[in-house]
């Protein structure tokens, strides 16, 4: 080892209380990135090989009924590769052990399921065997989520007849990665379950003879999409087709896509502000090491070292430190990588899903600390270089002091000597006082940005759930009905409230931008589905116009007052040109809102309801819950206490895990600032406090100059890091956002106080160790060395 | 530093030393700085030489411009104007990368304040220079040169304040340098550590036959260099050649 790297070596060693915090604080930026990496390409390679290996389809339709001749001209437009028709069918289910019905969707399968799409993967048992009847696959998820394993029963109500079915085998599907039902905007293992059984039963049950109510197909490479959708909608539309849609829009696909796209957020977001919280830190320490070592600096440049070598000397001073921070950085990273994978293969059902973690990941995670550390560093490392040996040579100049604002208008008196040192000192030098702050209220911010997770989510459920959605029950039925039954409705069980509704499949279009959707009619007078604007004031819905949720509008690029054109996908299909006549603040889904009677009159019909949202008294559930399971009109139930839950279970708890790392991190960083700053103003201050020890002052008027400053510098950081805070929430809403979901940007008054908290009790620690240095000083030694 | 007493020498060499070559020729140099609105002239056109193997002192009250003198002829600053022949070589002319090399290959340096690296030892505060010299003694026969054959591996907050001069002067000379610069070297020491330093000086200048100077406030060092130069208010007021030098031993102040 050579002298220079020698020294580099034991001058990390002398600081390695600090050198460790700033060590920590880039492992936590470099484990986030490496985690969400990781897992991102741990999720896109294990969906992308299962969807090849089970021959996941590119296009979707669900029409009325069509003869099963159709699928060959499918087939013949240019572009597809395979095609397969099915029947699908939604089904009320009852549940052994649930007092709730359930909704089952069964699949047709041939009777000879060959080579053909969307293959199911067997989890355990057999698949169904020809001719034998009342046998059906069950979806893991489902199965998991009842402890269903082969050889046992559910009931299902097909064509208003109980069915007793027998479970032979649970499969996975690459069409139900996450399974959700229509219209629901979380999934729901236990209310919502996919099924697959005989073609031929299934034909009989719902009298589809020869007949398909769905089609499947896959592309050829380099085949357009959108011309064969249009070509395939111009086919099935004489069968009451509903709309063709690619993968894009295909719910458990956008689902992952979805979650996929966050990874990558959080994989930027995140590191971005540890990294630059770890520049900023290197900065402020490097630049104090070299005002130290100045004097070092010149004579290593007098004895021949160029500015190179110096510089370089500097450099990996930073280095090291980097690499170190890297490497344990990457080590967690991969083992947070690996715990979120086992979380995502709890809700994401892949036939394997395997953690990958790629030396690519660890090289460009390496590559971005060292850069952005360097970055930090640059400046500090320029003093270095650029110092001239012979002006280093010359003692710094004294530093300069004049009378504090405080001072001249005035009110000296009001201070001690004490706190006036503490505030000239602050004043003399505003930049570096700033700068110090600034990293304070950093670290602040980051700890907001830790605990925002939480308030976000909390924010959603009640946002969601409790204000603006009141139901406690939504109905659909299988076909819409006449108005007859909003009165029988009304008088099921336990309903003490109930609203009914319309809606119907839309395209919506503004310019060259659409979306398909559900729109819903809703009556003007209603009080438990509740349409709130940002300030949670009621949208009215007029008697004409749609309104559009705030999602929807911005991706439709559409404003208030500007029409946007509907087209209806069932039924006569018309177009309309509509005004927007409002915008509601929504956090799932895109969803378009009109008054039910428009509706009915764009829709050409009177009097249609398609559900209803009921409020039901608690005593009651029970006896409703038996009477929904045996109503063959009712094709689904769902229950908002069920969704809250499955939105718990699922989405909540994977951002809380994230968010407890964040946490975690966040207090790293929030001590890592702290020390260092607390340090390096020990170190610029030893002398000046020794001398004030020499000529009296006890140790405790010493520390408190110094802790003084430290405290006045945290008290100015703290408001700055909570504004900052709310930035980075900001920041993150902004990254997180998907088609599927947006988060609130609410930061509740217990992070605030939770971040200063943390701020304020690393500020005491630091405090402390400083002032136990202060406490050793050697003061004979400080005078005499020459600063 | 009894090896280096075993070796006494006649103390007048004076006459000797003049006759051989410059080294160094600086002509008409001037050296003014800017300190915010106020101009600095801290050379005012000095025009000096100083000969192989000689010892000069360079005497002057603070702020007669002897450090930026020095600093100028030892490469680590540039002057106004004017120009510094070092032998053939135009040292005034060059860039930062040659001005490095030229201190590399040529000069030796010791400060007042001794500059030591505080994290290396005695033995790697030489290595230190050693490592990147073309033909160094031994970093442990230029520690034994100066005295500190017994203490090399201790660090510089273990050393006294004579002992740590002594590790800066075995760290200029471990290169063998062409001139040996230094800067108050006794300026932080009291009289007999001073003395023990000036001694060390001295024996380097003699055995090793290195280009010595030195610059100093104290009078009293002036009477055992060949030539004193006196410099005031930027300017050399005076240079004296003294016809009998004293031994280090024999100074008092």
């Amino acid at each position: 080892m050579t002298a220079l790297n020698r020294k580099l070596f034991r001058d990390l060693l002398q600081m390695k209380g600090q050198v460790t915090a700033i060590m920590l604080v880039i492992a936590c930026g470099v484990a986030t990135f490496v985690m969400s990496l990781s897992t991102l390409e741990s999720l896109r390679m294990t969906q992308q090989t299962y969807y090849e290996r089970y021959r996941f389809a590119h296009a979707f339709a669900s029409l009325k009924r069509a003869p099963n001749a159709l699928a060959a001209r499918i087939a013949a437009i240019p572009g597809v590769a395979q095609v397969q028709t099915r029947i699908v069918v939604d089904v009320t289910l009852d549940v052994a052990g649930m007092a709730e019905p359930a909704v089952g969707r069964l699949i047709s399968l041939p009777e000879r399921p060959t080579s053909g799409l969307n293959a199911l993967h067997l989890r355990s048992g057999r698949f169904l065997e020809a001719g034998r009847g009342g046998e059906i696959l069950a979806s893991e998820a489902f199965a998991l989520g009842h402890n269903l394993s082969p050889g046992d029963h559910i009931v299902a109500v097909i064509n208003g007849k109980l069915e007793k079915l027998t479970i032979v085998g649970v499969v996975l599907s690459p069409e139900y990665v996450m399974q959700m039902g229509n219209g629901a905007a979380v999934p729901d293992d236990k209310h919502f379950g996919v099924f697959w059984i005989g073609e031929r039963e299934l034909e009989a049950a719902f009298d589809l003879d020869g007949a398909f109510n769905s089609v499947t197909l896959s592309l050829m490479r380099g085949a357009s999409e959108p011309e064969v959708l249009k070509r395939l909608d111009l086919l099935i539309e004489p069968y009451g087709g509903v709309g063709s849609y690619g993968r894009e829009d295909q719910l458990s696909n956008r689902f992952l896509s979805d979650e996929i796209r966050q990874l990558r957020g959080i994989g930027m977001v995140a590191p971005a502000i540890f990294l630059s919280v770890a520049a900023f830190l290197l900065n402020m320490v490097l630049t104090r090491v070299i005002s130290t070592q100045r004097e070092q600096i010149a004579a290593l440049k007098a004895f021949g070292y160029s500015r190179f070598e110096v510089g370089m000397h500097y450099l990996l001073f930073v280095l090291v430190i980097v690499f170190c921070g890297t490497l344990v950085g990457t080590a967690v990273g991969a083992w947070l990588g690996k715990g979120m994978t086992h979380m995502y293969s709890r809700f994401y059902r892949f036939p394997v899903f395997f953690f990958r973690f790629d030396v690519a990941t660890g090289l460009m995670a390496l590559g971005v600390s060292v850069s952005s550390a360097v970055l930090g560093a640059f400046g500090a490392v320029q003093l270095a270089v650029r110092l001239p040996p012979a002006e280093a040579m010359r003692p710094e100049p004294p530093a300069t002091f004049r009378k504090t604002i405080v001072e001249t208008l005035g009110l000296a008196f009001l201070f001690s000597q004490s706190a006036r040192m503490i505030f000239r000192q602050l004043e003399r030098r505003p930049w570096k006082s700033i700068l110090s702050s600034f990293g304070i209220a950093l670290a602040t911010a980051v700890l907001v940005l830790g605990n925002f997770g939480r308030d976000a989510l909390d924010r959603l459920m009640d946002f969601q759930f409790s204000i603006a959605q009141r139901q406690d029950v939504s109905i659909a039925f299988v076909e819409p009905t006449t108005a007859a039954a909003t009165y029988a409705v009304g008088h099921l069980p336990g309903v003490t409230q109930s609203e009914t509704y319309r809606s119907t499949p839309v395209r919506i279009r503004f310019g060259h931008r659409s979306r398909r959707l559900g729109i819903m009619g809703l009556h003007q007078q209603r009080d438990l589905f509740r349409l709130l604007d940002v300030h949670e004031k009621s949208v009215v819905l007029p008697d004409e116009g749609v309104v559009l949720s705030e999602k929807l509008a911005e991706i439709l690029h559409v404003g208030i007052g500007e029409k946007v054109i509907i087209e209806v996908m069932e039924g006569q299909r018309p177009v309309r040109e509509v005004p927007v006549t409002g915008i509601v603040t929504e956090f799932a889904g895109t969803n378009a809102y009109m008054e039910i009677n428009a509706l009915r009159r764009l829709l050409r019909e009177q009097e249609t309801v398609s559900g209803a949202f009921l409020a039901v008294d608690s005593r009651y559930t029970q006896e409703l819950y038996r009477q929904l399971k045996t109503t063959p009109r009712v094709a689904s139930v769902s229950i908002t206490a069920a969704t809250l839950q499955g939105f718990k279970d699922t989405i909540a708890e994977n951002q809380l895990q994230m968010q407890m790392f964040n946490v975690i991190f966040a207090c790293i960083i929030a001590f890592g600032v702290v020390y260092n700053t607390a340090r390096i103003s020990l170190s610029e201050r030893s002398r000046e406090l020794a001398t004030l020890r020499v000529i009296g002052f006890t140790r405790a008027e010493v520390s408190g100059i110094l802790l003084g400053e430290l405290a006045v510098l945290t008290l100015v950081a703290i408001p700055l890091g909570l504004v900052m805070g709310y930035g980075f929430a900001a920041l993150t809403v902004w990254a997180f956002e998907t088609e599927m979901y947006r988060i609130p940007l609410v930061v509740s008054h217990r992070t605030f106080a939770f971040a200063s908290a943390v701020t304020i009790l690393a500020s005491l620690l630091s405090g402390l160790v400083v002032r136990r240095r202060i406490d050793q000083l050697d003061l004979v030694a400080v005078l005499k060395s020459k600063e | 530093m009894d090896s280096l007493n075993d070796l006494e020498a006649p103390a007048s060499a004076a006459s000797t030393v003049a006759a051989r070559d410059s080294v160094f020729k600086a002509r008409s140099i001037t050296k003014v700085y800017h300190m915010g609105e106020v101009n600095v002239h801290a050379l005012r056109g000095v025009d000096l030489d100083l000969y192989a193997g000689e010892f000069a002192v360079m005497l002057g009250p603070s702020g007669s411009g002897k450090s930026t003198l020095l600093n100028i002829l030892g490469g680590l600053d540039v002057p106004t104007s004017g120009t510094v022949m070092y032998r053939d070589r135009n040292i005034t002319a060059g860039n930062e990368a040659e001005l490095t090399s030229y201190r590399r290959e040529h000069v030796g340096f010791v400060f007042q304040f001794y500059n030591l690296i505080p994290s290396l030892t005695a033995r790697e505060n030489v290595v230190l220079v050693t490592e990147i010299s073309r033909d160094p003694m031994k970093p442990e026969e230029s520690l034994r040169l100066v005295g500190l054959g017994e203490r090399m591996d201790h660090f510089p907050s273990q050393l006294s304040g004579g002992e740590q001069q002594r590790v800066a002067i075995a760290r200029a000379i471990a290169k063998r340098p062409d001139v040996l610069l230094c800067d108050e070297p006794t300026g932080a020491l009291d009289v007999e550590t001073g003395i023990v330093v000036l001694d060390v000086i001295d024996r380097v200048n003699r055995e090793l036959g290195t280009t010595t100077a030195v610059i100093t406030h104290n009078v009293s060092i002036a009477a055992m260099a060949d030539r004193v130069i006196s410099l005031s208010d930027g300017r050399i007021a005076s240079v004296h050649r003294n016809e009998k030098k004293i031994t280090a031993k024999e100074l008092v102040w």
